[in-house]
């Protein structure tokens, strides 16, 4: 019996990779078949990107205001109290804003492009546009892949300016420190193997985002309880890949910069 | 068992408009892991024809034509559509068939983050590659009329009522003008006097684009204005068919349960 779930375990899970292999496949073939949807690319670039641009933004602000009053007691007991706009400046732009900006758009994105998804093919409005002869995958699952690919590493810069304001307002409640010094220091503290790295993840993070919503959604079952499975699933996997990627790029940067 | 018969033996003579054949097919089996849905189904649609299929729920009706339009592949049998055998299209080949084959989905289907004009223009945009704006609007104009929405243009498809989004479905799928229409269940969740609206449309759209069409219905007024020829289905497999009126006169008790309401 213990056997039976096993093999009926290990047979879904090599079922889910072989899927995701193909619509990965077909993602590819169909970005470079020509034919791109430049109209709702740039509709999906407005509700991933502008839309989310709020919630980034408050919870970019709270965590470097959160992080500078976390930091301070401990930095002051050493005597380092002066370190503190380095010290939240590489914090935020190597590892913490990234990652808070990439799990909240998982959260917020990756559900409303899986839950979408798989209520249009619920409603079969996936199916009526295959039998029409346009291409779903063209108009749905490229534009929506090619948008967070681009808006989340652009959504991780703002949250990080966003931060170090943050950072700053924190620091004044306790201190006097003018705006000039603070930005200065934060700056001076950053070289290039902070900004490239870092950027270069949150590309990962987009494209994972986007691609792990959209195989949600496109594959959901046809019952209105599956859109909802549809979207926890996206969130869940598209977390844990944000994790996972981050974990190789750290081992990457280290290797390629340290 | 004489209706058997008689669908084996009519299956070449049916009461069709004219001989060409648009859709042909043959001992069709389909199955869903374990459930046999469709056993030997043989069906052949002429030209200019509507053939009304009925049967209970759950019996493969949309399954047959869904195999139709390559949504799902047989597991055994052929399926031709214009002589083309569907399973062993290209996708390009695949594409072409459909933009000749409209569908009709029993919820309508439509796009609902587009407007009606919006989705009335989608497949002419990116299937028949039409960029000219002014035979967009002239095209999307026609159809609407066609259907009696005019004003429904500029809507979404969540202000519409039920039947008017049947409507708008039907005019999305009429506007590439096909050669064949596949109708699931079109008057189904509808009133009966909207019912009847759509039905008499359904013919009326026929007669104007001159389509052949294949009709699931469990509506037996809309069978009654649509249908040349009806098949009845039961447990996978076609049991009857003929002509409305030579059905409701069967002797046969299962043909006769369909048709109760209607004498």
């Amino acid at each position: 019996m213990a056997e039976q779930i096993m093999n009926s375990g290990w047979r879904r899970w090599m079922e889910s990779v072989g899927d995701q292999t193909v619509f990965l496949t077909s993602f590819f073939r169909n970005v470079f078949s020509g034919g791109f949807e430049w109209s709702e690319f740039v509709r999906q670039s407005y509700e991933i990107g502008y839309k989310s641009l709020t919630l980034v933004s408050i919870t970019s602000f709270i965590m470097g205001l959160v992080l500078i009053l976390q930091l301070r007691p401990t930095l002051v007991d050493f005597g380092a109290a002066s370190m503190l706009p380095q010290t939240l400046a590489v914090s935020i732009i190597r590892e913490m804003g990234p990652i808070i900006t990439a799990i909240i758009c998982a959260g917020k994105i990756a559900s409303s492009i899986g839950a979408e998804l798989g209520s249009m093919k619920v409603t079969e409005q996936i199916d009526a546009m295959e039998v029409s002869g346009a291409n779903p995958v063209q108009y749905l699952v490229v534009t929506r892949i090619l948008a967070t690919t681009l808006m989340i590493p652009l959504l991780t810069m703002i949250g990080d300016v966003i931060s170090l304001f943050g950072g700053y307002f924190a620091l004044n409640f306790t201190d006097d420190v003018s705006f000039t010094l603070y930005f200065t220091k934060c700056f001076a503290s950053l070289d290039f193997t902070d900004y490239l790295p870092a950027l270069v993840k949150t590309v990962f993070f987009g494209f994972a985002i986007g691609f792990v919503g959209c195989y949600k959604g496109f594959n959901s079952n046809k019952g209105t309880e599956s859109v909802g499975l549809a979207a926890n699933s996206a969130v869940v996997t598209a977390s844990l890949w944000v994790f996972f990627i981050d974990m190789l790029a750290v081992q990457i940067t280290n290797l390629l910069f340290y | 068992m004489d209706e058997v018969n008689q669908h084996k033996e009519g299956a070449e003579q049916p009461s069709a408009k004219t001989d060409e054949v648009m859709v042909k097919i043959e001992h069709l089996r389909k199955c869903f892991g374990s459930k046999e849905v469709l056993k030997d189904i043989n069906l052949t649609l002429h030209k200019g024809e509507n053939l009304i299929v009925l049967g209970r729920s759950g019996q493969g009706k949309s399954v047959t034509i869904q195999c139709i339009v390559g949504l799902l592949t047989p597991d055994k049998g052929s399926v031709k559509v214009f002589g083309q055998e569907v399973a062993e299209l290209s996708n390009d080949e695949l594409k072409e068939l459909r933009t000749r084959v409209g569908f009709l989905f029993q919820s309508g289907a439509l796009y609902d983050s587009m407007t009606v004009k919006e989705n009335l223009e989608f497949a002419l945009t990116r299937v028949l590659k039409i960029k000219d704006q002014q035979e967009l609007d002239q095209r999307v104009k026609e159809v609407l009329e066609g259907i009696g929405l005019p004003e429904a243009i500029d809507k979404m498809p969540s202000d519409l009522s039920g039947g008017m989004r049947k409507r708008v479905g039907l005019a999305r799928t009429l506007i590439v003008k096909p050669e064949i229409m596949l109708y699931d269940e079109p008057t189904t969740g509808l009133d009966p006097i909207t019912s009847r609206e759509i039905s008499e449309l359904i013919l009326k759209m026929q007669k104007k684009y001159k389509t052949s069409s294949i009709i699931i219905t469990h509506d037996m007024e809309c069978a009654r204005i649509t249908g040349d020829r009806v098949l009845i289905m039961n447990d996978g497999e076609y049991i009857a068919q003929g002509t409305f009126e030579e059905l409701q006169h069967s002797e046969d008790e299962f043909v006769k349960s369909f048709f109760l309401d209607t004498l």
